[in-house]
């Protein structure tokens, strides 16, 4: 179950950022998932939204997800092509001496998130 | 008012602060930390307990055991007589630093010059979780096949050495030394490469020499 250590950590980063900017409360919270970064996007989301509510700073705040599409390059024949539909052998030249550009990274792009020095909402 | 914060923060960032944390608490203290990856069934207990044995009386090492759920293979370390223990991850498939913290206190470091940490059986999530090791060391048995870096390339990449175990298996596998070699020197052009056979010997001192060069060379301070 990768996908609750992953939440766990997104979690405790996102307490660090809020300290970091003074921020009360996340509003929501956008992660850019590679295509081959190992990472279940639906049981991140399950994981996701049971933790949200055992935590005051996430209560309630959705978590989208954007895909980034993995790229591989052939050091044969110096192109790059689609990872997935063509794994590691290149649909070019057919070799496989090949390594991925992009793609298996996983970051938090954004939060919304309301700062302490703003007023509060139902003022 | 609510407001967007761009963050391009990796999500692993909190745990790569904790890990940088404890690496240099353990330098301070002189204690290096080796972390331990392979698939399971590497041979990666068997490696550590013929390391033990031959360096039985020049480094005291201790032995920490990630597993999902068992003890077994902290009963095997400790029938050795160095110190072990053996660390639950409770389902979790990979140690981060808060728990590799959590484990050392449970051992006595004092009395110790090297900690072993047997990551949990699996190569993809314990290469994205820096467990504060001064040393990452990937086990790679000749059975499970030389296209292993094609498969898994951030354990490569994320290893400072690769222990190839089994060697006495070669001939029956169609096991390509220099293949094995080339492609994870593609991904990392420093890793060491090591073939050895914990069940003969042969290669073992190679590996056992990096290990106690790499401690003395104080690469991790």
């Amino acid at each position: 179950m990768h996908e609750l250590g992953i939440v766990k950590h997104v979690i405790q980063t996102l307490h660090d950022v809020a300290k970091e900017h003074d921020v009360r409360r996340i509003g929501s919270v956008t992660l850019e998932v590679g295509e081959v970064s190992g990472v279940v996007t639906e049981q991140l989301v399950d994981c996701w939204n049971y933790f949200r509510e055992k935590d005051e700073l996430v209560r309630g705040a959705p978590l989208y997800i954007e895909t980034v599409e993995a790229v591989t390059f052939c050091t044969a024949c110096e192109g790059t092509y689609k990872t997935v539909p063509n794994g590691k052998t290149c649909p070019l030249c057919g070799s496989t001496e090949t390594y991925l550009l992009q793609g298996n990274a996983f970051s938090i792009k954004q939060i919304e998130a309301e700062l302490n020095t703003d007023p509060p909402q139902n003022a | 008012m609510i407001r967007t914060i761009e963050l391009k923060e990796t999500v692993t960032a909190s745990n790569d602060r904790d890990a940088a944390e404890l690496r240099r608490e353990l330098t301070a203290r002189g204690l290096f930390l080796v972390n331990l990856t392979s698939a399971p069934g590497s041979g990666k207990t068997t490696l550590i307990s013929r390391t033990v044995s031959d360096l039985i009386g020049r480094v005291r090492i201790g032995v920490m055991e990630a597993d999902i759920a068992s003890d077994v293979d902290a009963k095997k370390i400790a029938a050795l007589g160095a110190a072990s223990i053996q660390l639950h991850t409770d389902g979790m498939c990979h140690m981060d630093a808060g728990m590799t913290r959590a484990g050392l206190a449970g051992m006595p470091t004092g009395d110790l010059d090297v900690v072993f940490l047997e990551n949990v059986g699996n190569l993809i999530c314990p290469a994205e979780f820096d467990t504060g090791a001064h040393v990452n060391v990937m086990i790679l048995s000749v059975p499970e096949g030389d296209d292993k870096p094609l498969k898994y390339p951030l354990m490569f990449q994320k290893s400072d050495a690769l222990v190839v175990t089994k060697t006495d298996a070669a001939p029956y596998f169609d096991f390509d030394f220099a293949a094995v070699t080339r492609r994870a020197r593609a991904l990392n052009p420093g890793i060491a490469v090591f073939p050895v056979s914990a069940k003969t010997g042969e290669g073992m001192r190679a590996w056992e020499d990096w290990l106690l060069a790499e401690r003395k060379r104080g690469r991790h301070a």
